[in-house]
């Protein structure tokens, strides 16, 4: 009798982690149909067109133009990742190809603490080095006035968050390519250079751009170190030294404050649907390419 | 041969994905004799004792044909539970898989899931299956420190004793000598043929002159399918197929 | 010509290394030198006098508690919904099933979806449960953040448990039930890893606690009570013009730091010494 109790534990067991598994899984969807829903009200009254391409938010009038915030987050990140990749690439490349193992054992270990470091902090010193440094060092050259609170300052700091996420997805990627290939582009008489240039990076182009991809929904949806040094005017920048005000920063300065505006809170909601959607997208798809590379060189 | 062998295996598919592993095996295990599979790696000889105890269950993409009858059960119908089947054979694998336990919990593992509380009497099982296997004389005095701080030769004789201590019918063992030195080795050799007065004993092995050494009956795997079955130097010394002529002429001439 | 092109890139390739790691030091060197003059035994045993954002008298003894419960909570609640998640992927499911490269991808994406979504999303919930801006409401919140971490880092552990382990325990006859005390074993390194990382990530995140945990000057007490945390404590304190407000958000900052590099070492520490000593 004991043995068919055992069985009957196990299959009892088996069937709640298997709902469990579910219901989990099934959370992105719940997030993804909850903002939905929330944000269903403004979308019904406004049309789409008009909320993405519009400038004008008078929230009190009922006029909701996402425009600047959009503009604002694409700036940050584009900035961010035209600094990030190609500094990344080059450690990357020095760290799997050129470094001394002694020197990898140093250099790996701080790239892993630097991604434990929390967005505030990196916020706090974006305040007090980015910030100074744009307005007293590096605006002067290019414009009349600028108070370092920018789209610049911003994608510096989200820059240095992103190093870690892309410069360990880029290790991984680039050890999927067989130690052959390269032995053999050598063997031809190929600088170490030369065979990174041929064989490494274009055997690992699609890992680089699922990486790249990565890192650009990471900088989109970072919040409180954007937030803390972009300077939140909301207006469609102009230069790298114009403040901006990302959609992240939109839904963390406002919501939970103002809910009596009607609508308010629906488009609030609906900024985050927007975050969730992109990045779930990017996401989701080069996850999809990183596993297949891991799976096909395992 | 008994008529009703332990082991029965009858018209057994194995597919992995769209590779057919295993065609049309019958066979039935002598019992109380010493069986060893032989034949080129990647033949299917492990595949095929693995089939015994359905350890292939937690891959996707395997499909097994015909039956496998142990005492008699299909161990492949639906509604079977497989614990019990599993209760009845030990296994040795290639490596030594020491539990991530004490040597004592290791060897009551088994005991205890199936039921044995008693302290008392779990020190009398681990004492015995200790001694059973030569291994008490070495580690009375650390029975409670973890079991992979023993050499790899003690690690598989524990294993062996961990599988004893379940009072199985049939050991099963895959390649059990590959990742140990000469002398484990001949240690586990000489504790299977003690064993064999108790248990049928089904060997994978690729070194023949193991096979010969250990076995009462030889069965020669070729590509999936069984190419011939017969007494040990029946087998190797006038083999009846021109393909296990071949395969036992490289290594015994 | 090769030559001149190798040695460019070479350099090229040294200094991008020396502004990867130097971020770093810099990071940490700011933080310690704006905090360091902050910090003397009031700031961590006090809390806050008349008011954090204007008062200039007391510490950040309420945020440090708020956030370690709030860390803590998350944490806990985390692993016991990971835990069988994770079982079951590696455990029940065969190898290869669809259903675990699906769990496994979600989790993926999940991991990456920003704090302030989560944030957004938890604040619905709680405002769809009548809940207040509380402990509560942040360890939901946190929670959901939390949980992909773990479950990624557990699972990264679990899927090196070598196959022929668990078969040695489903040879003896066991369970797949009674075998989850084999995989927990051998993993139990993962799932120590996976706690301290998903407790760095819970302590340091602001934007996910921004609606959901509230803010106060008291220590919070219970679960409805609102929990200051040191995130929020400085972003809300840094724009002070109050120069004592500010030296508080510094202290919390270098506090936080502190604590955030501990547990990334210890979790280095622990995945490097004991995964040596696994079979």
């Amino acid at each position: 009798m004991s043995v068919s109790l055992r069985i009957i534990k196990d299959k009892i067991a088996g069937r709640t982690m298997l709902v469990l598994t579910v219901l989990s899984v099934l959370l992105a969807v719940l997030i993804g149909a909850g903002l939905y829903l929330r944000s269903a009200p403004l979308l019904e009254s406004h049309s789409i067109w008009k909320l993405l391409f519009s400038s004008e938010w008078k929230p009190m009038k009922g006029e909701f133009g996402f425009f600047p915030y959009i503009m604002g987050t694409l700036w940050v990140t584009a900035i961010a990742i035209l600094i990030a990749l190609p500094l990344c690439l080059l450690c990357g490349i020095y760290i799997h190809e050129y470094a001394h193992h002694r020197i990898q054992k140093v250099i790996v270990p701080f790239v892993d603490l630097l991604s434990g470091i929390p967005p505030v902090v990196f916020g706090v010193w974006g305040v007090l080095v980015i910030v100074p440094l744009i307005a007293d060092h590096i605006a002067p050259h290019f414009v009349e006035f600028s108070t370092g609170y920018s789209v610049l300052a911003g994608g510096i700091v989200l820059a240095i968050m992103i190093f870690p996420l892309i410069i360990s997805i880029l290790l991984e990627v680039f050890g999927t390519v067989p130690k052959e290939l390269k032995d053999a582009s050598l063997s031809l008489g190929a600088t170490q250079w030369q065979t990174v240039k041929h064989v490494l990076l274009k055997r690992s182009l699609p890992g680089i751009i699922a990486a790249a991809v990565l890192a650009i929904s990471r900088a989109f949806g970072e919040t409180i170190a954007v937030l803390m040094v972009c300077g939140n005017v909301a207006d469609v920048p102009h230069s790298i030294f114009d403040a901006g005000y990302p959609l992240p920063a939109l839904i963390a300065n406002n919501y939970g404050e103002m809910l009596s505006v009607p609508m308010y809170d629906s488009a609030l909601l609906f900024s985050a649907l927007i975050l969730f959607v992109i990045i779930f997208l990017f996401n989701a798809v080069s996850r999809y390419v990183l596993s297949r590379i891991e799976k096909k060189y395992a | 041969m008994t008529d009703n062998p332990h082991i029965s295996v009858q018209n057994l598919n194995l597919y992995y994905g769209a590779n057919h592993a295993l065609k049309n095996i019958s066979i039935n295990i002598p019992d109380k004799k010493v069986t060893s599979f032989i034949g080129p790696s990647g033949c299917g000889k492990t595949t095929l004792l693995k089939t015994f105890n359905r350890l292939h269950d937690s891959l996707t993409d395997v499909r097994v044909e015909g039956k496998v009858l142990v005492d008699g059960e299909n161990i492949y119908d639906k509604g079977i539970e497989v614990t019990h089947i599993r209760k009845k054979m030990g296994l040795l694998s290639q490596r030594p898989f020491p539990l991530p336990m004490s040597i004592f919990d290791n060897i009551a593992y088994g005991p205890r899931i199936h039921g044995t509380r008693n302290k008392k009497q779990l020190q009398v099982i681990v004492e015995q299956q200790l001694r059973d296997v030569a291994l008490w004389d070495e580690v009375k005095d650390r029975l409670y420190s973890p079991a992979v701080r023993l050499s790899i030769g003690q690690q598989q004789r524990l294993c062996l004793a961990r599988g004893l201590a379940v009072s199985p019918e049939i050991i099963l063992g895959d390649e059990p000598t590959s990742a140990l030195d000469p002398k484990s080795t001949q240690k586990i050799e000489e504790l299977f043929l003690q064993l064999k007065e108790k248990y049928t004993i089904i060997l994978v092995t690729h070194i023949l002159r193991q096979a010969r050494r250990m076995s009462d009956f030889i069965v020669f795997v070729f590509n999936g399918e069984i190419i011939e079955f017969g007494p040990t130097e029946e087998l190797l010394l006038n083999p009846k197929e021109e393909l296990t002529k071949d395969y036992v002429k490289g290594f015994l001439s | 010509m090769r030559k001149l092109e190798e040695n460019i890139f070479k350099i090229l390739m040294i200094i991008a290394s020396a502004l990867v790691v130097g971020s770093f030091f810099l990071i940490v060197f700011t933080i310690v030198k704006k905090g360091l003059p902050a910090m003397n035994l009031d700031m961590i045993t006090k809390t806050p006098e008349r008011g954090f954002y204007i008062g200039k008298e007391g510490g950040i003894l309420n945020v440090i508690i708020g956030s370690l419960y709030l860390a803590l909570g998350s944490s806990l609640l985390a692993l016991l919904v990971s835990l069988p998640i994770v079982i079951y992927i590696n455990l029940y499911l065969k190898t290869g099933s669809w259903l675990g490269s699906v769990t496994r991808l979600s989790y993926d994406v999940l991991f990456g979806i920003p704090s302030i979504v989560y944030g957004a999303f938890g604040f619905t919930i709680m405002i769809y449960f009548g809940l207040k801006a509380s402990l509560l409401g942040g360890i939901i919140a946190v929670t959901l953040l939390v949980i992909p971490i773990m479950i990624r880092t557990m699972d990264e552990v679990m899927r090196t448990v070598p196959k022929e382990l668990l078969d040695a325990s489903y040879t003896l006859g066991a369970t797949r039930l009674e075998t989850v005390k084999i995989l927990l074993r051998q993993s139990a390194v993962g799932i120590l890893t996976a706690i301290l990382l998903s407790f760095g990530r819970a302590i340091g995140d602001a934007a996910s606690v921004m609606f959901t945990a509230g803010f106060s000057d008291n220590i919070t007490t219970s679960l409805t009570d609102p929990a200051p945390t040191l995130p929020l404590a400085i972003f809300f304190q840094l724009s002070s013009p109050i120069e004592e407000v500010q030296a508080r958000a510094y202290a919390s900052a270098l506090v936080l730091t502190i604590i955030v590099l501990l547990i990334s070492i210890s979790a280095r520490i622990l995945t490097k010494r004991f995964s040596k000593n696994k079979i």
